[in-house]
């Protein structure tokens, strides 16, 4: 089991950190440039350029944003992964063994993505640095400017709400893909309509769950 | 040895088996054959417990599978070898690691054990230098020595495989049917095969199970399934032009 564990937090966690850094930094910049260019008013500061990039970054675009994209990416790997296991009798195979199926590959997955936080830790902080490269070399503001921004008003219950939000969110992307891949019917066909059927599922979930914590720990 | 008693089976409407009784003794081949929608992959599941039939019973030297207790049930089938009919190997492992695989669960032996009782089982099944290949780097007739190899790695009492040679060239066909029948006398197991392949009836069917409609429309050996007056066995049987001709031959031989 521990291997198994390894083996996903490997697949599931590592092998995603390449591609939510490279989006994160570059969403980081832009959601800085329309900041300052719709900032036109030269009464407000400009330091409101950074604490502006900071409250999107961590309250939605970390652990939403990414978190779509993860249901995209580490979701259909899961839903095809175990469904093509359905497809070809490995899972009968586990079940005529005397092996709990849905434990022997749901679980580690499960226990993979409680890392998943970690993932969104890495988000935030290079979708704040992408958001001060853009704004340091596209000349919207001066790098003391966005840093005052960035730590203005800090409220750190902002990041244990994005946490609990991450937190449900992992759940959710390592428990429906599986359900889909697990409980598909037919061919290698199949499992490609399981995959985006999970996407789909996972999305919807997702942001339902989002609106609900929001309004249950932010107003 | 395994005991069906009248056991039925239904899905929806449809009734697919239909009251079969029959017994498949230990060291002995068993054959279960028919056309396509029989129900023999049905009551290939209902044996291994992964269907559970409405009516009946199955008993596994004399204990009832539906009485035994989830431990029981556990311990049992660890007791039992699938050979799926392709090969249902896990993608993600080596060979090596495919036929180590029920060691590791149901076994405390140490990797030393292991690796030798491995080794062993794979040279068995005449792939001594395959332990490092991944199961798409293999052929079909690999793969399906390699789930052969992994059947019977923990010396099961039961042997159950369907359509082991489906996908297969005749010459490999009869290797994997011979194959089964050398380990099943070694580990005198009971072995009970799903097929509508005849050339296995014929090399290996010790004991022959027809199934047509979801019922048992006879049963006997391959030694006297010639004789047979049943319709629907002849018809099966002699579906082919190349039986139809050994046919011929047969009673010429014995007028």
């Amino acid at each position: 089991m521990k291997t198994l564990i390894f083996k996903d937090i490997d697949d599931l966690v590592i092998g995603s950190l390449g591609i939510v850094a490279f989006i994160s930094f570059f969403v980081g910049g832009v959601v800085t440039i329309q900041t300052a260019l719709n900032i036109s008013n030269p009464l407000i500061p400009k330091y409101l350029v950074g604490f502006a990039t900071r409250q999107s970054v961590i309250l939605e675009f970390a652990p939403t944003f990414i978190s779509i994209i993860m249901a995209g990416k580490v979701g259909s790997f899961i839903t095809s992964s175990i469904g093509s296991m359905r497809v070809t009798e490995q899972i009968d195979a586990l079940e005529v063994m005397g092996i709990n199926a849905v434990n022997y590959l749901v679980f580690p997955k499960f226990i993979a993505m409680l890392l998943y936080p970690f993932v969104i830790s890495i988000a935030m902080f290079l979708g704040v640095l992408g958001g001060m490269a853009a704004c340091i070399y596209g000349g919207f503001s001066t790098l003391e400017d966005y840093i005052t921004g960035v730590q203005m008003d800090f409220i750190p219950f902002h990041l244990t709400y994005a946490m609990i939000k991450t937190t449900v969110f992992a759940i959710i992307l390592a428990t429906i893909p599986s359900y889909h891949g697990f409980y598909m019917k037919g061919g290698a066909l199949e499992v490609g309509k399981a995959s985006t059927t999970s996407f789909v599922w996972t999305s919807v979930v997702i942001i339902l769950s989002n609106y609900i914590l929001t309004q249950m720990l932010l107003s | 040895m395994i005991e069906v008693k009248n056991i039925e089976k239904s899905f929806g409407e449809t009734k697919v088996l239909k009251g079969i009784s029959t017994v498949f003794e230990k060291g002995k081949t068993n054959l279960v054959i028919g056309q396509s929608g029989s129900g023999k992959t049905v009551f290939l599941k209902c044996l291994l417990g992964l269907f559970y039939p409405e009516k009946g019973t199955i008993s596994y030297d004399g204990k009832i599978y539906s009485n035994l207790t989830a431990n029981e049930k556990a311990t049992l089938r660890s007791e039992i070898g699938m050979v799926f009919q392709g090969s249902a190997l896990f993608d993600s492992m080596t060979i090596e690691e495919n036929v180590m695989f029920p060691l590791r669960m149901f076994t405390n032996q140490s990797v030393a054990e292991m690796q030798e009782r491995v080794d062993f089982v794979l040279n068995r099944v005449n792939l001594p230098n395959a332990h490092k290949k991944f199961p798409s780097e293999a052929s079909g007739g690999m793969q399906k020595r390699v789930a052969i190899a992994r059947a019977i790695v923990n010396k099961p009492k039961y042997l159950f495989c369907d359509e082991p040679n489906s996908g297969l060239d005749p010459r490999t066909a009869i290797v994997i049917d011979n194959l089964i029948q050398e380990i099943t006398d070694e580990y005198q197991m009971t072995t009970v095969i799903n097929s509508h392949d005849m050339n296995s009836v014929m090399e290996i069917g010790e004991k022959i199970v027809f199934l047509q409609h979801g019922l048992k429309a006879w049963e006997g050996s391959k030694n006297n399934i010639f004789r047979t007056d049943n319709e629907a066995v002849t018809d099966f049987v002699y579906s082919s032009e190349l039986f139809k001709k050994v046919k011929r031959m047969y009673m010429e031989e014995n007028q």
